[in-house]
């Protein structure tokens, strides 16, 4: 039976990002899932819920569910902040008895981020890359954390032809996104990023690899910034890379 | 640190950080949390994690039993020959500790290192009324001659190298000091010693107070606790009402997490355990003890039952410890006695978030808090609650933030509830972001979006992946060019609107209308 994706872009990969998502359906694809885009989704509403405005969550929740709860399968995202918000706060957001929590209950069962869908659904370690570079893994706080994937994303790396895995120092400390922080203290969030730039660039990787829309902007923009020469780049990226084996 | 502060500014604290200090603060923090992963790990991770669970179900149920706790242990304070004294706010506290010293003509009182004195300024209230009050803690006593509070919850002198502290006893102490930490402890020894044995009340907090036996437990590394506790006729202790526990029982689970936390040890060297006032045949000890009980805001944290786990804190620091954002910034920028993830979340409780409704929103909720939290209080999910507390307010407090910011994030929710208007948004903002776009990125953007670019550019906008996937099918071709038709007529629409105001002076007359 094939395996249904539905395509959670979330709106920072939307946004910034297409090429992830092009880069996550090649994946997908090549893996034998067979994708869909459903219409009419926008922001997951996490930026709102985590600054304090509850109430405002709302809208932007409801909508999601309007979006995926009619969906079926798995929904996909290439985020693990976004896909671990929607499975974990929609159920809190809608009373139990509401049509909207039952989606979200439902949703929630289904819904998974891009390395975790790999590894622990379709259970696959080695999706056929070839990338033949030095990289070194950014550990994301909530795919750490909140999803506790602290091994999954370097074992797929680990099974990607040619490269080369490089640990990162401070591999695990939080690179000064977060959200709605990195403007209301841009300079705390400044000190953040440059120590993770710092340990970056002291390792020799020609590549730093980021599951996460969020630190990618943020890691990628502090590169730039400095005009350094490792290039920061989605895990999905990756794994796109080199074409089927 | 002597009154409560009034509003903490955490972004103004922030850009006013010494430039030596965060290598100061990581280089300790850095060793504790070295130290701390060799003790946690010879207990293995199991085991270490079914203590964390057990300190925080035990801790849980004593703050949700307060009542009962309290009174049992003031049964048994007052059974082993000491005063107990409830006290409501900072300023009673205070209040009480002066009536007791003043009706027993303290002139010179020694004191153990202690969060809940600090909170409520008791040292600056007893040196008002003329009564000398030292800290003995050798990190304490190293901030009271700076004159500042501590800036950590156990290091209070993290923030200073040993040349800083050796300026300082240059200056204060008028000691030629050298640079050498064991040489600068012992001068600091030398001084305290005197001070001991001269001292007419001594004075602490407590890591913990049994409810059982009543009996305060002090934690301390140099022996100071000891002495403080043991040599002046008088021992006054102030403790805030979460520090209560049921049993010993409870204290062997929590004296283990406490020190291994804290500072990587497995037991810290001294571990005090005081039972009211000396025996008739005990040879030292007070004669006197005297409890305060500090409530100063923990029942209204009380209410609710997220932010309540607050209160299960132990003190023990590891927080900051791993919190980048405390290893950027150090713990004066947290304006209070309490820094960190702690302090985030605890001072905006304790003073309200019109004082201190900065503070939760100092973190990238990055968790690594919560993971090291020996007894697991989920410091993001109250970090979260808080937020909303200063934007929305709830039946705490009111809310703190301006209204401005609840329209604009209103007008943001309800246009991403919908679809069209975010599409139709996502494809304006690649033509907006023009005058500002250098290749693929945007360096330098107008405020506030300069909250951002100030630190790194922003990545251009370039919402394509809607088009490119429905490029795929015939029937998504078709869509696509409706849109682009759509997109077109609507931007021509506009275009034309604007141009027929621009011609017929419509809008020179709005605008002159507005500025009247």
């Amino acid at each position: 039976m094939t395996v249904k994706v539905q395509l959670f872009v979330t709106c920072l990969g939307e946004n910034f990002f297409s090429n992830v998502l092009k880069d996550m359906v090649t994946v997908l694809e090549r893996l034998g899932a067979q994708c869909e885009l459903p219409e009419g989704q926008t922001c997951c509403g996490q930026p709102f819920y985590n600054s304090g405005f509850q109430s405002q969550t709302i809208e932007p929740a409801r909508n999601w569910l309007r979006v995926f709860g009619r969906t079926e399968g798995y929904i996909v995202a290439p985020s693990g902040s976004c896909a671990d918000f929607a499975r974990r706060r929609y159920p809190e957001l809608f009373p139990p008895g509401t049509r909207e929590h039952a989606l979200a209950v439902d949703t929630a069962t289904r819904t998974f981020e891009f390395s975790e869908f790999l590894t622990r659904v379709l259970k696959v370690t080695d999706v056929g890359a070839r990338f033949p570079h030095r990289v070194t893994y950014h550990a994301s706080c909530h795919i750490l954390r909140e999803l506790g994937l602290r091994d999954e994303p370097k074992q797929l790396l680990q099974h990607v032809e040619g490269l080369e895995l490089i640990p990162l120092p401070e591999e695990e400390i939080c690179c000064g996104f977060g959200g709605i922080f990195s403007v209301v203290y841009p300079e705390v969030s400044h000190d953040m990023m440059q120590a993770k730039v710092r340990n970056i660039e002291s390792i020799g990787a020609q590549v730093v690899v980021v599951g996460e829309p969020g630190c990618l902007m943020n890691i990628a923009g502090g590169l730039a910034k400095v005009g350094s020469p490792v290039r920061a780049m989605h895990l999905i990226q990756v794994l796109a890379a080199g074409g089927a084996r | 640190m002597s009154e409560a502060p009034t509003r903490i500014d955490f972004r103004s604290n922030v850009q006013h950080v010494q430039p030596q200090m965060p290598a100061a603060v990581q280089k300790a923090t850095m060793k504790f949390l070295g130290t701390r992963a060799s003790v946690v790990g010879i207990l293995g991770d199991d085991h270490w994690q079914a203590l964390r669970q057990a300190g925080h179900d035990l801790r849980l149920h004593a703050i949700n039993h307060l009542d009962y706790y309290l009174a049992q242990l003031e049964e048994q304070v007052t059974k082993a020959g000491g005063h107990v004294h409830w006290a409501r706010d900072a300023e009673e506290a205070k209040r009480i500790v002066l009536d007791i010293a003043q009706s027993h003509n303290v002139k010179r009182a020694v004191k153990v290192k202690s969060m809940a004195t600090e909170e409520i300024g008791l040292n600056h209230a007893l040196i008002d009324a003329g009564i000398q009050t030292l800290e003995t803690d050798l990190g304490e006593f190293i901030v009271q001659l700076a004159g500042v509070g501590p800036s950590h919850i156990i290091v209070p002198a993290v923030h200073l190298t040993k040349e800083g502290i050796a300026d300082l006893f240059r200056e204060k102490l008028g000691i030629d000091a050298p640079t050498d930490p064991v040489q600068l402890a012992a001068i600091a020894r030398a001084k305290l010693r005197q001070e001991f044995l001269a001292a007419d009340m001594g004075l602490s907090g407590a890591n913990f107070i049994v409810a059982e036996t009543g009996t305060l437990a002090i934690v301390t590394n140099e022996g100071n606790g000891r002495m403080c506790t043991t040599l002046p006729p008088l021992h006054v202790a102030v403790v805030g009402i979460d520090k209560v526990v049921p049993d010993w029982e409870s204290l062997n689970v929590l004296l283990k997490l406490l020190p291994r936390s804290a500072t990587g040890q497995k037991l810290s060297a001294y571990t005090s355990f005081i039972t009211g006032t000396r025996r008739t045949n005990d040879e030292n000890g007070p004669t006197e003890f005297h409890l305060v009980l500090l409530d100063n805001g923990r029942t209204r944290i009380l209410q609710d039952e997220v932010t309540r786990e607050t209160l299960l804190c132990i003190r023990c620091g590891v927080c900051l410890n791993v919190c980048p954002v405390y290893n950027n910034v150090g713990g004066h920028a947290y304006g209070w006695a309490y820094s960190g993830p702690i302090g985030a979340i605890l001072s905006p409780q304790l003073l309200g978030v019109e004082a201190a409704g900065d503070l939760p929103f100092a973190s990238s909720l990055c968790g690594a808090c919560a993971e090291y939290c020996p007894v697991k209080i989920p410091i993001p999910e109250i970090l979260i609650r808080l937020r909303r507390r200063v934007v929305e307010g709830d039946r705490v407090e009111d809310p703190s933030a301006s209204p401005v910011l609840r329209v604009a994030a209103e007008v943001g929710g309800r246009t991403l509830g919908l679809p069209w208007l975010y599409e139709f948004g996502s494809q304006l903002l690649k033509w907006v972001q023009a005058p500002w776009r250098s290749g693929g990125w945007l360096p330098n953007l107008p405020p506030p979006l300069d909250r951002w670019t100030m630190t790194r550019p922003l990545p251009a906008f370039g919402a394509d992946f809607r088009e490119w996937w429905r490029n795929r099918t015939p029937e998504g071709r078709r869509r696509n060019l409706e849109r682009k038709i759509g997109l077109g007529v609507l931007a021509g629409g506009l275009i034309a609107l604007a141009a027929w105001l621009l011609t017929s002076g419509k809008a020179q007359r709005l605008t002159r209308k507005r500025s009247r």
